[in-house]
Parts: structure tokens; C-alpha cells; sequence
């Protein structure tokens, strides 16, 4: 706890292309890899991992603000998702 | 009176000139505004040129929608002001939520240079207005990300509106409708990821792309 009233929290945010989006990188890597031999891959979907430090008085408030922080800037609602994961640093 | 013509230049932006060469070609007034500028001065059209504006990091435009000039871009288009995103910037547009939807990457997952076909889908738009609907035109793309999408809500709406501008004839790209361009509500605001401004010569394989320009800096 900071004199402030706040603790540091580890943030990470994943974005992920929404269900029924087209994932070219996904298909592209399940395409490939059964040219290495791997066989039983699929579903294969990329995203993206934002990870960062944020300073908050407690974890419900941590976690509202880094979802605020998603609609607003880290994801486009209209084709991504995201899993926000948050922790005390 | 002659039209002046602003054309944003975010850090990365890389068809500014070519916007300004095609709006003198025309008879327009054009020159260039920096993003970090608050305010437009004097213009009767806004182009949001095609490049990388930001280096397109996180998503193509998602930064550059917070460059200081884009709040009085907004305030200029909420007003009835033309204003007109080609390639990035109909994605810097979407993401300022000026237009709805989102580019996603191309099907296929390459990046796409070549000439298409276009048809005009609507004459409902400051680029469109004076041109008949069904018309072909023959302007290029150059783009990773121009696979429009958006909810299916959204799509109906833009139909049901007259909204969706300009069709490619063979989808290049795996946009939802073959969707090239759309437009407002009001019909000022227009988003298209060909280059008109790079179809304005014989010696560039096509004119094509003066009539869409012609009905814009007629404005």
C-alpha cells in the first residue's frame, strides 16, 4: 500500500478477434502447421497482450478501470474481445 | 469562389501531396494541416489522406483519433462539413466513430496493390452526388487492412439508408457486401479504402477517380 491509499496491481488485458471474425493469421498458422507434422491442431485464433502496472485502491476498482480503459482505447468493440486479468503486483 | 481544401497530415500519413496535386488538378485551394493543430482554419473540405498515421500501432487508427485536430474535424462534420477518409483515413474515421464498422485484415491475409473495379452504389454522398448509380470506375488499392465489417444490425441499416457508396465488382479484400465505401447518415462524411487520388491521370493507368473528386471539391 502506497501513502497515496493505493496498491499496485498487475494488469493484463488480451484482445482477441471477436467470435465470427475473420482470423487470417489463425487460419494462415492452422494451415501451416500440420507441414511440420503436427496433425491435431485447430481452432487456431490470434490475439494480442497488453500487459502494464496500475495503481488503484482496490482490485474491483482496478479491474473497472482497465475495462473503461478497453472500451475506450484498448480494443474496438466492434470486432475484438478482451479477458482483463488483475492481480496484486 | 475556390474551394480550399485542408488535408490532415498525422506523423506516418503518405498520400498528403498526391491529395493536394489532385485538388489543384481540379481547380481547388489545398494544403495541408498538422494533427497536433487544434483547430482547421478556413477550409470548406477536410481529406484524411491514406499512410500509417502513428505508425498505425494497436489498431490502424485508433491513435491518431486522438490527435488534437480530430476533435474539430469532428466538430467541422457534425456541422455538415465534407469531410472525406480514404484508406487510413476511413479507418481513422471509423475509429473516431464518424462512420460506423471497422476494417479488419484482408482475407487472405496479404497486402493488396493492384486496380479494381468499383460500381457506384449511391449518389447520397458529398463524392457520389453527381454521379449515376450503376457507373464504373477503375481506381486502385493499396492496403493490409480494408476487410470492412460490422454488425449485421449496422449492415441493414446502411442498405436500408443508401448508405454503402461504392462496391468493388470482385471483392478483393472479403469486405461484408463487397463494401468499398459508405458514407454518413447526412451524407457528408465518406469513407473509402480505393485511392481516387491516385486515378487521376492517363500516365497512372486511370481518370477514374476525378469524378469522385470533381462532386468533393465541388463542395
Amino acid at each position: 500500500m502506497w501513502h497515496d491509499g493505493t496498491m499496485e496491481f498487475a494488469v493484463r488485458v488480451t484482445v482477441k478477434l471477436r467470435e465470427g471474425i475473420a482470423d487470417p493469421q489463425g487460419a494462415t498458422i492452422e494451415r501451416s502447421l500440420p507441414a511440420l507434422g503436427y496433425d491435431g491442431v485447430s481452432r487456431v485464433s490470434v490475439g494480442k497482450v497488453i500487459d502494464f502496472t496500475l495503481a488503484a485502491t482496490d482490485e474491483a476498482s482496478a479491474k473497472s478501470e482497465v475495462h473503461e480503459m478497453c472500451e475506450k482505447f484498448l480494443a474496438n468493440p466492434v470486432i475484438e474481445d478482451v479477458v482483463v486479468e488483475v492481480a496484486p503486483a | 469562389m475556390t474551394t480550399e481544401v485542408g488535408v490532415v497530415l498525422f506523423p506516418g500519413s503518405n498520400c498528403e501531396h498526391d491529395v493536394v496535386d489532385a485538388a489543384r488538378l481540379l481547380g481547388a485551394d489545398a494544403h495541408t494541416l498538422w494533427h497536433g493543430d487544434a483547430t482547421l482554419g478556413a477550409v470548406d473540405v477536410v481529406v484524411i489522406p491514406g499512410g500509417f498515421a502513428h505508425g498505425d500501432y494497436l489498431r490502424p487508427g485508433a491513435i491518431a483519433r486522438f490527435s488534437p485536430i480530430m476533435a474539430a474535424v469532428t466538430d467541422f462534420a457534425r456541422s455538415g462539413g465534407p469531410v472525406v477518409g480514404i484508406c487510413n483515413g476511413f479507418q481513422v474515421l471509423t475509429e473516431a466513430a464518424l462512420l460506423p464498422g471497422a476494417l479488419q485484415k484482408n482475407k487472405g491475409l496479404k497486402f493488396l496493390c493492384e486496380s479494381t473495379t468499383l460500381e457506384v452504389a449511391s449518389d447520397r454522398s458529398v463524392m457520389t452526388r453527381d454521379i449515376a448509380i450503376g457507373s464504373r470506375l477503375n481506381i486502385p488499392i493499396n492496403h493490409f487492412e480494408g476487410n470492412f465489417t460490422c454488425s449485421p444490425d449496422t449492415l441493414r441499416e446502411l442498405e436500408d439508408e443508401r448508405r454503402i457508396v461504392l462496391r468493388y465488382v470482385d471483392n478483393p479484400n472479403g469486405s461484408v457486401g463487397s463494401i468499398a465505401g459508405i458514407t454518413n447518415r447526412e451524407g457528408n462524411v465518406v469513407g473509402l479504402m480505393p485511392h481516387p487520388e491516385r486515378a487521376t491521370s492517363e500516365l497512372l493507368g486511370s481518370t477514374d477517380g476525378l469524378s469522385l473528386l470533381r462532386g468533393l471539391f465541388a463542395s
